[in-house]
């Protein structure tokens, strides 16, 4: 099958323009309508395949599109796929512009085999099994990108939702929000020791008003992040206690008798500014005049 | 041999660990520290584990052992500077470094063992 | 799962130990682990060398790229000759809150690695394996 293999390189290098022009026609036709930017780009991306074909047919069996002189393709089509998923174009979009390619080539191959048409069977029986891999692995790459952003989306988020702020020179507050498992005790303890270590804070609050549910788990990685803050030289304190949660914590044994805890953030401050040997003061004349 | 040197720092003795230490030279250390704080009559240790970039359960116990020797010696002692991936690691590990003053940084540990020190003072002047 | 490289080192002596936790850390960093889960393995590491060393008279460790489907992690394999762990259930629930006792190390080398796989035969030896996926 070798003169096969040779021959489909050779119809292609025979019939180029033709092959590509006509294949180009029907990317515009399909999908969505594109700006004269985006066909510059197809221009380009569908040239390049096509060279990227000829090589590789020229070299290699069309059966394995895994075997090593396909990587350039393989290369090419992840990253084909990886701008056209963040492009927001859908996988059907995207994998059509290998399929759409069949037409033109069986076409081709026609003319070029005319009456022998057993050989034109089989030369279009192999590019049709070689299109349907090339177009299946293009759609897995699509995935896979999709895949990645979602997770980095994902891990952006949980970032965000966990913010540490500056209430004094050096004490922070950590108000968390939903729930606590152990994926985001890592950025939370990642965050909070980092950021003590950059404003060289003494004190540090966790706020727990926003954590619905306080369980076994969920008390493991409080203690957690408070024994991390701890070695890093800063005191921790846990605000935020609901009566609810107050009596869960008792109910299932956790020792929280190291750690100072309040009902509230504003009492917790409090406390973090005493130690620090901060004391607020009332000026009278201020707070008599009601000055903003 | 390769040791790990000791600085007198005022009335303090500082230790900075700077290399991936093998146990032998942990070890080492342990011995030099003792005589030191001997000698010097030093009252408080500062080790300096900012250039560390693990812990395992043989340093966390080195250091558990060293600051129990000097608590002996009547000398208090504090662990400066660790490493945020460090203290997660330790933490993950269950390795809370009990009985160990902690501290962020060289300065702030001074302050720690100052503190230290006069608390265990007035302790004694209550107990007379 | 496939293993796409290798690496043996010995473990003889306290020094071998900083080599492997230094080749550990390399191969992490190679792989493109964050910092605190390059920390976590390399303790790890450091903890299994140690036991083979102490407790087994010495041995080797292979350091091992691996994938499987869409991930890629790192697998360390221990191996000693030595007399092997008698009770394995106990060495894992023991380790460094023991005191010093065995102080084996291995609960906590498996509480920070993602996979964890341990044989041992009083007697002919013991192999520890961890992973830690990227």
């Amino acid at each position: 099958m070798d003169s096969l293999t040779n021959a489909v390189a050779d119809v292609i290098s025979k019939r180029e323009k033709e092959i590509t022009t006509r294949w180009l026609e029907l990317q515009s036709k399909s999908g969505r309508r594109s700006s004269a930017a985006e066909k510059q780009e197809a221009t380009r991306e569908s040239n390049e395949f096509i060279d990227a074909l000829k090589a590789a047919s020229q070299k290699e069996k069309l059966e394995d599109i895994g075997a090593p002189g396909w990587a350039p393709m393989r290369d090419l089509l992840s990253g084909f796929s990886a701008r056209r998923a963040k492009s927001g174009y859908t996988p059907t979009e995207t994998a059509s512009f290998v399929f759409s390619l069949k037409e033109p080539l069986f076409a081709a191959i026609q003319e070029e085999y005319g009456k022998d048409r057993e050989a034109a069977l089989a030369a279009t029986w192999q590019t049709t099994t070689l299109l349907d891999k090339l177009g299946l692995f293009t759609m897995e790459s699509f995935q896979k990108t999709r895949e990645e952003v979602i997770s980095r989306q994902q891990q952006e988020l949980m970032e965000l939702s966990t913010p540490v702020v500056r209430l004094w020179e050096n004490i922070l507050a950590l108000p968390l929000i939903g729930t606590l498992d152990s994926a985001r005790t890592q950025i939370v303890m990642q965050n909070l020791l980092d950021a003590i270590v950059q404003t060289r804070s003494d004190f540090a609050i966790i706020d727990i008003t926003g954590v619905p549910i306080v369980d076994t788990l969920v008390a493991q990685h409080l203690l957690k992040t408070v024994a991390a803050a701890r070695l890093m030289g800063a005191d921790c304190l846990i605000s935020g206690i609901r009566p609810q949660i107050a009596q869960t914590i008792i109910h299932l044994g956790v020792d929280l008798s190291e750690v100072t805890t309040k009902a509230t953030l504003a009492d917790a401050f409090a406390v973090a500014l005493r130690r620090s040997g901060h004391a607020v003061v009332k000026n009278e004349k201020i707070a008599a005049t009601g000055a903003r | 041999m390769e040791r790990i040197p000791i600085l007198k720092m005022g009335e303090f003795l500082l230790v900075t660990i700077q290399i991936d230490m093998h146990d032998r030279l942990a070890l080492t250390l342990q011995d030099d520290l003792t005589a030191q704080i001997v000698r010097h009559r030093t009252s408080g240790v500062l080790i300096d584990i900012s250039a560390l970039e693990m812990v395992d359960s043989f340093i966390g116990r080195m250091l558990g052992t060293i600051a129990a020797m000097a608590h002996l010696l009547d000398a208090e002692t504090v662990v400066v500077g660790m490493q945020p991936s460090v203290a997660i690691t330790l933490v993950e590990l269950g390795l809370s470094l009990k009985g160990i003053r902690t501290a962020l940084d060289v300065e702030k540990g001074m302050i720690t063992l100052q503190a230290a020190l006069s608390e265990r003072e007035e302790h004694a002047d209550a107990g007379s | 799962m496939q293993v796409l490289s290798s690496e043996s080192l010995p473990i003889r002596s306290s020094e071998d130990i900083v080599i492997v936790r230094q080749a550990v850390r390399k191969r992490a960093v190679s792989l493109g682990f964050g910092l605190v889960d390059q920390t976590k393995f390399v303790t790890a590491a450091s903890e299994l060398a140690r036991n083979t060393l102490d407790y087994g008279g010495g041995g080797v460790v292979q350091i091992e790229l691996v994938e499987n489907v869409r991930k890629s992690g790192v697998r360390l394999v221990f191996e000693d000759q030595g007399p092997g762990i008698p009770d394995i259930e106990l060495a894992l629930t023991e380790g460094y809150t023991s005191g010093n006792g065995m102080g084996l190390g291995l609960g906590e080398a498996k509480r920070l690695s993602h996979e964890f796989e341990i044989w041992s035969k009083p007697g002919e030896g013991t192999r520890v394996s961890i992973l830690r996926w990227k």
